[in-house]
This record gives C-alpha cells, sequence and structure tokens, in this order.
C-alpha cells in the first residue's frame, strides 16, 4: 500500500465513521454534533493562532453573528423580524416545511458571508494590533457584541429568539443537525488542507515569524490578515447559523456570543492538540470534548475548578501541545532529522528569541 | 435618551450627584488599575484575574462581617492574606509565564480567573454578598443629593493606600530595587537585584492592592464570584488608556472611567453601562492604533 | 518550529495513524463511561429525571428547586409511595448539573431521556431553561412537570407534554399595578396620571415578567417615564435611581432575581428614593429584611407561595405544616422559598397522575397530568389546555415591621397595605 493510499483510506475510514455515526449510536448523535462543531471551531481557530500568530480572544463573535444572522434571515423572509421578536415567543409561529428549508439554507450561507464581511471591517481595526493588546481587543470585540445585542430589542435583547421549529420528526431532525455540523467541520478541514499546501500557508507564517521582515520581503500582510481572518470568520459564521438552530433557543450573552467557554474552549483546544498544525486542532478538539462529556457529570461542581487547572497546566507545563510534544519527542517518527549540533542550536535560538 | 440629557440641563444637581457616585466608584477602579500597571510595566505580566483578586478581598471582608468583625477591618486583613496569595500563585504560576510569549501570560491567569471565581461559588454561593458597614449616610438640598459615608471613608482610604504604595516605590529599597528592574531586568540582575524575589514582590503587592480594592467594593457596592471579569475590564480599560509607568493618568482614567459608567447609565440607559466599559477599551485600543500608526509613518 | 527538515508524507501518515487511534480509544471510553441505562421504571421504583441549575448564576435557587423535589420524594416514599396497579412504587429523581447555561441543559435533557431513559421529567431552574428543554421534552413526547419556569411564552407554543404548576410570569406584578391604581383613587387622582418607572434584568424571565407590568399599566394608560434593563453583573443601579429621584414616579417595580432585589433595597436606601409605592421579585431569597432591617420596610414583594395562605392537602397537611416540616429537614432556613414549595407541588402532580393514570404508559400518564384538579399546601392546580396552572394566583405581599403580610389581591389579604411608604428617613 502506498503513502496516498494508505491516506485516501484513512480519510476514507473518518468519513465513513462520520456517518455511520448517528446510525450506530443513535442516542449520541448530538454529543457527536458537538465534537464537529468544536473541531471546527479549533481549527478555525488555529488559522490566526497557529498559523498566523495572531492570537484572538474573539473569534466567537463571528459564530453569534452568523447564527443571529441566520435567525433573522429564517424569521425576516416571512415575518417582521420586529413583531415576531417584541412578542417574546408569545405568540405561535408555524414555517411550512418550503419556508422552513428555504430559510434555513439562505440563512446558513448568508450567515457565512455577513461573517466574512464583519472580518473585513473589523480587520480594518484590530489588526493593527499586536500581541497582547490584539487578543484583548478582540476579545473586546466580542464581549461589546454580546452586550449591544443584549439591548437590541429588534433581537429580542436579553431574552433571546426562539427558532423556528422544524417540520418533521424528531429523529429526522438530529440528523439533519448532525449532518450540516459533520458536513460542515468536513468541508473547513479539507478546505484548510488545500489552502495550507499553498503560497497562502507561506505567507502567513512569515507574518508569524517576523511580521516586519514579511512586510520588506514584499507580502502584503494586512491582506493575507484579513484574508485568514475571513476564512475563520466564514466558516464559525456556518457553524453559529447551524448551532443556533439546532438548540432551537438563541440568546445573547449563553448562547450566541459565549466568550469564557466556547471562545476560550477554541483556543485551548488548538493549544492542547498543538497549535500551528493541520492535525492537532482536531485532535485537541476531540480529546477535550471526549475528556469534559466524561468528566463533567463526575466532577458535579468542580468541573470548573478542574476546566482552569487544565488551562493553568496546559499553556503553562505544555504549551506545545500533544503533537508538538509526539514531534520533539519522537522526531523521527514524524520525519524530522535531527543532528544533535542543530537541535540544540535551534532550541537556544529559540529560547533566546522568547 | 435626549429626554434624560435634557433632565440634566434642567435639575443641574443630578450632575454633581453622578459625578461624585462616579468619582467615588472611580477612585477604587483607580486602585485596582494601579495594581494591574504594576506588574503589567514591571513583569510585562497582564494579569486577567485582576478582577477576582478584588472579589476574593471583597469576600474577606464579607467574611469578617457574617464572624461579627467591622468589615473595614478586612482591609489589613486582605492586604495580608491577598499578598501571601499572591506570592503563592506567582511561585505556582506565574514565574513560569514571565519569560514567554505575552498570549502565554493572558490565558494562564483566565485560568487562574476560572479557579479563583469557580472555587468562590463553591464556597459562597452565587448569590450577590454586601459587607455592611453601617455608616450614616450625608444628604443635602432635601435628598436630592446623597453621599454615604463609607463612600467618603473608602476614597480616603483607597487615596492613603494609593500614596503609601508611591512612597513605598519611592523611597523603600524594595521599591528602588522594583522601579530598576522595571526599567531594565537584566542591568537590574547585574547590579545584584534577585530580580525573582522582585516578581514576585511586585506580584503581590499587586494582590494585596487588589485585596484593598474588593473590601471597598464590598462595602459599597455588592460582590457576587462571577463579578471579576468586569472589574478586570475596567482595569485594562484604565491602563491601556493611561498607559502603564504614568500614575496620574491612572488615576484620572479611573476616576474618568467612574464617571462615564454613571452618565451613560443616566442618559442611554443601565443596559448600556457595561456595553460602554468595553466599547472604551476597543475605542482606546484604536485610538492607540492610529497614534501608533502616525508615529509609524513620522519615522518612515 | 523548525527541528529540521521534515520530509512531508512521513510526518502526515504518522500523525494520521496516531490520530486515528487515539480518536478511535476516545470515542470508546467516551461511550462505555456514559452508560446507556434503559428505564422508566426500576423495580419498585419510579424513576424522574431533572436537569437543576447546581452551579453557576441560577445555583441558589437550583439547590431550593432540589430541596422541594426532595423533600416531596421522601415525604410520599414514607407514606406508601405510589400505587399503581396495585403496587406500591417508589419515586426517585436523577439530576444533573446544568450549570445555569441553556445549551447545557438542553444537551442534558437529551441525555436524561435517551441515554437514561427517563420517561418522567421534572423541570429545571428558571424560564430560560426550562425553554431550552421544553423543545426536546416535546419533540420525544416526554411528560414534564415544572415548577420554575413561569414564562408566559412557554405556553403559547402549543406544548402538549408542559406542565406548569406555578403562576405566568406577567401575573407577578400585575396586581402592584392594580394596588397603585387603587391607591390613586383614593386620594382622588387618575390613575391615568401615575407616572411608573422599571428596571428589568435583561434576561427571559425578568423581560416577561415587564411584558406582563407594559400590558397592565397600558389598561390603566399609565405613564411609564423609565424603563432600564439591568446587566447580568448588575452591581450597581445608582444611575437609574438618579433618574427616578429626577422624574419622581409613582411607583417604582425591579425585578432581577435576588441581585436586583439586593441592590435595589441597598441604594435605595443608600440614596434616600422616596417614592411612594417599591414592588419587586424575589425579596425572599435575597434576604432584604435580614439584610437591610427597616431598610425594607413597606416594600411590595410579589410571590408564588406564602406559608400564611390557607392551603392544605392530606400529604403535607396545610402550608404553615410545610413550611415547619421543611425548616426541619433542610438546614439554613428561616423562610422558605417559594421555589422549594412548588418544586414540592411538582412531585405530588407526578404521584396523583401516576395514580389516576394507574399505569406508566406514556399517554395515559400524560393524558391523567392534563386532567389534574387537585388541592395541595402549595395552592389549587389545574392545568389549561396550554399547560400553566390557572387555579393558583399570585399573592403580592408587604413588608410590615420585617414580617412579610398578604396585601392584595384583597381576597387573600390578611392586612391592609401601607400607603405611601414610610421610608423611615
Amino acid at each position: 500500500m502506498t503513502a496516498q493510499q494508505r491516506q485516501f483510506l484513512l480519510y476514507g475510514l473518518i468519513l465513513l465513521g462520520g456517518i455511520a455515526a448517528p446510525f450506530v449510536f443513535p442516542n449520541y448523535t448530538f454529543q457527536i454534533a458537538v465534537l464537529w462543531v468544536m473541531i471546527l471551531f479549533a481549527l478555525t481557530w488555529d488559522i490566526m493562532g497557529g498559523q498566523m500568530g495572531y492570537n484572538s480572544l474573539g473569534n466567537i463573535f463571528f459564530f453569534g453573528a452568523g447564527m443571529y444572522a441566520c435567525a433573522v434571515i429564517q424569521i425576516g423572509l416571512y415575518y417582521n423580524v420586529g413583531e415576531y421578536t417584541s412578542a417574546y415567543g408569545a405568540v405561535r409561529v408555524d414555517f411550512t416545511p418550503g419556508q422552513y428549508y428555504l430559510g434555513l439554507v439562505l440563512g446558513i450561507l448568508a450567515s457565512a458571508v455577513i461573517s466574512a464581511v464583519f472580518a473585513v471591517i473589523f480587520g480594518w481595526i484590530v489588526f493593527g494590533l499586536r500581541g497582547p493588546y490584539f487578543a484583548i481587543g478582540t476579545l473586546g470585540v466580542a464581549i461589546a457584541a454580546g452586550e449591544l445585542v443584549g439591548a437590541w430589542d429588534w433581537l429580542g435583547g436579553g431574552s433571546g429568539i426562539s427558532m423556528p421549529t422544524y417540520p418533521g420528526e424528531p429523529d429526522a431532525r438530529a440528523n439533519l443537525f448532525y449532518f450540516l455540523c459533520f458536513g460542515s467541520a468536513v468541508a473547513t478541514f479539507l478546505f484548510l488542507r488545500i489552502l495550507y499546501a499553498t503560497r497562502f500557508k507561506l505567507a502567513i507564517n512569515a507574518i508569524r515569524d517576523d511580521e516586519a521582515k514579511a512586510e520588506a520581503m514584499g507580502v502584503h500582510t494586512l491582506r493575507y490578515k484579513i484574508i485568514a481572518w475571513s476564512i475563520a470568520a466564514f466558516f464559525l459564521g456556518i457553524s453559529g447559523a447551524i448551532y443556533g438552530n439546532m438548540s432551537g433557543f438563541i440568546e445573547p450573552l449563553e448562547v450566541a456570543f459565549p466568550t469564557v467557554t466556547f471562545g476560550i474552549f477554541m483556543v485551548l483546544m488548538a493549544l492542547l492538540g498543538g497549535k500551528g498544525t493541520l492535525w492537532g486542532p482536531v485532535l485537541g478538539a476531540t480529546l477535550f470534548h471526549v475528556i469534559k462529556e466524561v468528566t463533567w457529570t463526575h466532577l458535579l461542581g468542580w468541573q470548573w475548578v478542574a476546566l482552569g487547572l487544565l488551562i493553568i497546566i496546559n499553556v503553562v507545563y505544555f504549551q506545545q501541545g500533544l503533537l508538538g510534544w509526539a514531534q520533539e519527542k519522537w522526531p523521527e517518527a514524524f520525519g524530522i532529522r535531527v543532528d544533535e549540533d542543530s537541535s540544540t542550536a535551534n532550541r537556544e535560538q529559540r529560547s533566546a528569541a522568547e | 435618551m435626549f429626554d434624560n440629557l435634557s433632565l440634566l440641563g434642567l435639575a443641574p444637581v443630578f450632575n454633581i450627584q453622578l459625578l461624585l457616585d462616579g468619582l467615588f466608584i472611580g477612585a477604587i477602579f483607580a486602585l485596582a488599575a494601579y495594581g494591574l500597571a504594576l506588574v503589567w510595566g514591571v513583569m510585562n505580566v497582564k494579569n486577567l484575574a485582576q478582577g477576582d483578586f478584588v472579589i476574593m478581598g471583597g469576600y474577606i471582608a464579607y467574611s469578617l462581617a457574617e464572624l461579627g468583625i467591622h468589615p473595614i477591618f478586612g482591609l489589613p486583613v486582605a492586604v495580608v492574606v491577598m499578598f501571601a496569595f499572591g506570592w503563592a500563585v506567582y511561585v505556582l504560576v506565574i514565574r513560569r509565564v514571565i519569560d514567554r510569549d505575552l498570549f502565554t501570560s493572558l490565558l494562564a491567569t483566565f485560568g487562574i480567573a476560572i479557579v479563583v471565581q469557580q472555587t468562590l461559588n463553591l464556597i459562597y454561593g452565587p448569590e450577590v454578598k454586601i459587607a455592611e458597614s453601617g455608616f450614616a449616610i450625608r444628604s443635602a438640598l432635601d435628598n436630592q443629593l446623597t453621599v454615604a459615608d463609607i463612600k467618603l471613608v473608602s476614597f480616603a482610604m483607597a487615596a492613603a493606600l494609593a500614596i503609601a504604595v508611591v512612597i513605598f516605590m519611592k523611597r523603600s529599597r524594595m521599591g528602588q530595587a522594583i522601579r530598576a528592574t522595571a526599567q531594565d531586568p537584566r542591568a537590574a540582575k547585574i547590579m545584584g537585584i534577585d530580580t525573582d524575589r522582585v516578581y514576585a514582590f511586585t506580584f503581590s503587592l499587586n494582590a494585596a492592592i487588589c485585596g484593598a480594592a474588593g473590601v471597598l467594593i464590598a462595602m459599597i457596592w455588592v460582590i457576587q464570584p462571577f463579578y471579576g471579569i468586569t472589574h478586570s475590564i475596567r482595569s485594562f480599560v484604565i491602563v491601556t488608556a493611561a498607559g502603564f509607568g504614568n500614575l496620574p493618568g491612572v488615576i484620572i482614567a479611573g476616576l474618568g472611567l467612574g464617571v462615564a459608567e454613571q452618565y451613560s447609565g443616566f442618559v442611554m440607559g443601565a443596559e448600556f453601562q457595561q456595553a460602554t466599559v468595553v466599547g472604551l477599551l476597543v475605542a482606546v485600543l484604536v485610538w492607540r492604533q492610529i497614534q501608533q500608526s502616525r508615529i509609524r509613518q513620522v519615522v518612515q | 518550529m523548525h527541528l529540521g527538515y521534515p520530509s512531508e508524507k512521513t510526518k502526515k501518515i504518522t500523525t494520521r495513524r496516531a490520530f486515528s487511534a487515539l480518536l478511535a480509544a476516545g470515542t470508546a471510553v467516551g461511550l462505555l463511561a456514559s452508560g446507556a441505562a434503559n428505564a422508566k421504571v426500576e423495580g419498585d421504583t419510579i424513576v424522574l429525571g431533572s436537569a437543576i441549575s447546581l452551579t453557576g448564576k441560577y445555583a441558589t435557587n437550583g439547590v431550593h428547586a432540589q430541596n422541594g423535589y426532595e423533600i416531596a420524594v421522601k415525604k410520599i416514599n414514607d407514606n406508601g409511595g405510589v400505587t399503581v396497579g396495585g403496587k406500591s412504587y417508589k419515586l426517585k429523581v436523577v439530576y444533573y448539573d446544568d450549570e445555569s447555561t441553556p445549551a447545557r441543559g438542553a444537551q442534558l435533557a437529551e441525555r436524561l431521556i435517551k441515554q437514561d431513559g427517563v420517561q418522567f421529567m421534572l423541570g429545571p431552574y428558571s424560564s430560560g431553561l426550562t425553554k431550552a428543554i421544553a423543545p426536546v421534552t416535546e419533540k420525544y413526547k416526554i411528560p414534564m412537570v415544572e415548577a420554575e419556569g413561569a414564562s408566559r411564552s412557554l405556553f403559547t407554543q402549543g406544548y402538549k407534554y408542559l406542565f406548569a404548576v406555578l403562576s405566568t410570569s406577567e401575573q407577578y406584578l400585575a396586581s402592584a399595578i392594580d394596588l397603585a391604581a387603587e391607591m390613586a383613587e383614593k386620594e382622588g387622582r387618575k390613575p391615568s396620571d401615575i407616572k411608573i418607572a422599571m428596571a428589568f434584568e435583561n434576561d427571559p424571565f425578568s423581560l416577561d415578567v415587564r411584558a406582563g407590568v407594559m400590558d397592565d399599566a397600558k389598561k390603566y394608560d399609565m405613564k411609564i417615564v423609565i424603563d432600564d434593563k439591568l446587566p447580568r453583573d448588575l452591581s450597581d443601579m445608582s444611575a437609574t435611581l438618579t433618574k427616578a429621584k429626577a422624574l419622581k414616579p409613582d411607583l417604582l417595580i425591579v425585578s432581577g432575581h435576588s441581585k436586583g432585589a439586593a441592590t435595589a433595597v441597598r441604594q435605595i436606601n443608600e440614596m434616600k428614593i422616596d417614592i411612594p409605592m417599591i414592588a419587586m421579585t424575589h425579596c425572599e431569597a435575597a434576604k432584604v429584611t435580614d439584610k437591610f432591617g427597616a431598610g425594607a420596610n413597606d416594600i411590595l414583594c410579589s410571590t408564588q407561595w406564602a406559608e400564611t395562605l390557607t392551603y392544605e392537602d392530606p400529604l403535607f397537611g396545610t402550608a404553615a405544616e410545610f413550611h415547619e416540616e421543611f425548616k426541619q429537614t433542610f438546614e439554613g432556613y428561616t423562610t422558605v422559598p417559594y421555589q422549594s414549595a412548588q418544586a414540592a407541588a411538582a412531585v405530588m402532580v407526578w404521584k396523583d397522575a401516576f395514580e389516576r393514570a394507574d399505569s406508566f404508559e406514556i399517554g395515559k400518564v400524560r393524558d391523567a397530568i392534563a386532567a389534574t384538579e387537585m388541592n395541595t399546601f402549595y395552592g389549587p392546580i389545574k392545568f389549561s389546555e396550554a399547560g400553566n396552572n390557572i387555579a393558583k394566583p399570585m399573592v403580592l405581599r408587604q413588608i410590615q415591621e420585617g414580617q412579610y403580610n398578604v396585601v392584595a389581591p384583597s381576597k387573600w389579604a390578611s392586612h391592609p397595605v401601607n400607603y405611601p411608604r414610610d421610608a423611615g428617613f
């Protein structure tokens, strides 16, 4: 079997596993769907945080923006959004299957585009910020968005929006949203895999390694940064739209802009798996989600303390992540040739640079 | 919104009330922000757990009040306890992130913030707590204008504490060592300063200052395990606006933020009060960026 | 990170192999650990399920609700259990912590139903959580009797499997508006002259209370001069109160769970806000009488239930007897919050429904719940077509000399209302 065949086999197995999962484990459809969302989170965060060296704490903004954009379109196509929300869900609104599916499809597409447009707009504002200021600034944007949507009555404010109800059987609904989550994660992965094989990856890696030099070499850094952010926003917008519909009820602080939960999880997952790699975020997200689902119920009350400790241990003692650690431990297995001199020299160089 | 604005014009006395409330609370914001400026400037650590240290101080005051001790005595207790706590956090975590990239310190302190708030939640529960001072309330102009004595007391204490810290930094050997390390850690090391101890001391001092601010907050406002994040954001707004080497700037920005919150609550409504703080943070960052790009252009 | 020159292909493959092995192992562990016991009735035990807030912002009230469930379960089990088909069954509740977040709540409801096989649900705490969970129980056609979700939007969705023992939230402060109108008329003013200042937390429950107040205010054509929404992290409302001082409303209404009540009472005193009538929710939960003493005097508080009301049932006895028993069972309560009382009532509805249905068949049990018509220590329970309890009124209590006395509606009033409020400054 050649390397390429093995690669196809692996992809085929994962695809097959993903497709079969809701039928093999019908009771876990929702949890596995969330796993795919988490993988998408980690992958999109890594475009900026891992490959480009811009550590955003506010990527969750695009998730929420997509969620609300989709809701507005789904409702706004057939009803007055202001009336729908001002009733606080006190009026039951029925959508015919045709209306529902058209709204859903248009909503998902539009939310992707709208999120990407937001990324371009905010890109102009925040990309001048460097290092921690960038992290704080993006965190600020995400928190402010949650507060403002909460104060915006037209969008239902703090009482949120009840999403249109699915016109069908519960199991069909679960499967529909499962495959949307699965499909969006796979699409993100494949897109990034292709993208990382192009010049684009070299350019954003150059920005990570030395932005001033990259610029001097003629890399149009701002353009690359905005494109990278828009890509992340595009896929996050899609996942927000899907997640909002899957939950059935959205509100600004806990569901749409959960800065301190999902917003931080995506960073943590990418770090856990190893940032700056394609598989690291996937691995990190899977591990994180499984650990979380298994331990959460057994650690009643202490799960959040455990999460905080996990963050500290992860960033302080284990920042290179699983893949990074594996690469250092068994460099040969990764095809990395190490001769003693250069590796020690490199390590010294690195520690000096940091 | 415009009704509320014209109301301020019609009855100027309410301006005074808003200004006073804003200044009193702003003084406490400035105190916590000064601690952040210290660790930021000296150790280049951006402490996202700043607000949670404040809230910890608040719970110390609350616990004393529960034991029947007047919460004002929480001030020395909080300073001591939080100093020790800061030292422990430094040894366990911060020491290992000082030399790392900046994002690491943000994330690590974020982890600390989660641990602190969740532990407080497990101990005290999620309900808001109050450390009642029982002090009198002054009023003027037929109750149109009121000032609680506790606010005056805490204002004075915040001022005294700030002055004490400034004198300490100027006069004491440790203060001088801290300032020397801030200027050039390598040179300081060569001159025989134990920079590790200086860092530990700075971080602990910050925790102690936060603890003191928290005691005052618990007596003026209310505390809850998860309120730390808003206090952290406030500190970041103030320090980013003022710059970290700039004590007068921190004080002015702190007082200004206190007043801005009151006015936005009055004019736009309470739902915009927090959005104002975060909005100011983003605005300050953008403004700084424009400023910087101008400098860059000049250099070019 | 550059450790020499990786040969791309080998690198990728090894990574992937490691990954897929881990993925497989991880999934397997995850699935095994969660287990999948399918049981609605295990032996002689009927299993009820509930996602409840044991951590997070609703934890205090979540625990009140859980205690309510527990005392009723214990009382029922000690008194012969539930008799179905001539056999006596015990009750048991499976809890998960929803961390006070809707997304988690929906996920846990799914887990309770699909993985734990629970077929009879008790509600979570708060309207927001109930809103998130109701679509799940509805979609699996699992009946849920809930006691803590009062938002009226829950009962306009056409849910067939959702039943609530409490009064819906638009009724919370409606009687305060009626009372204000009554007082105005007594003074020879028109109700339409009344100015209202409102401060509601920006969350589903409080906004629903607000909607009810708005409707009632419109009925009397009253004027709303302040309409602020309080943030989630509320610690200061002095700006809103300064506005109230400037605009001199006749009625101030505050609703923002316990933190809203605590912050409001504290700052109303501190700023010497002299408004003739002040009404709130969650006074009891915020323990305003303990914290502020005379400062809380003459404040009106809406409540679902009070131990002084004359309700009674064969299981717990009178409301006052429930109150005593609860205080003896659980430590740390001086007054029993209505959240616990209604939770206990929800469990009693289940017992009653099982016995009338005389079966565990979901359809029959559901119909039996829908046909409920019973008197409890918590008040009469009868569900409307939409599933809300239409038999029990909300009452308005006033804090008089540190005591909560029922002052409205007049049918239940034990004391006359003090008006205007004597703030004592």
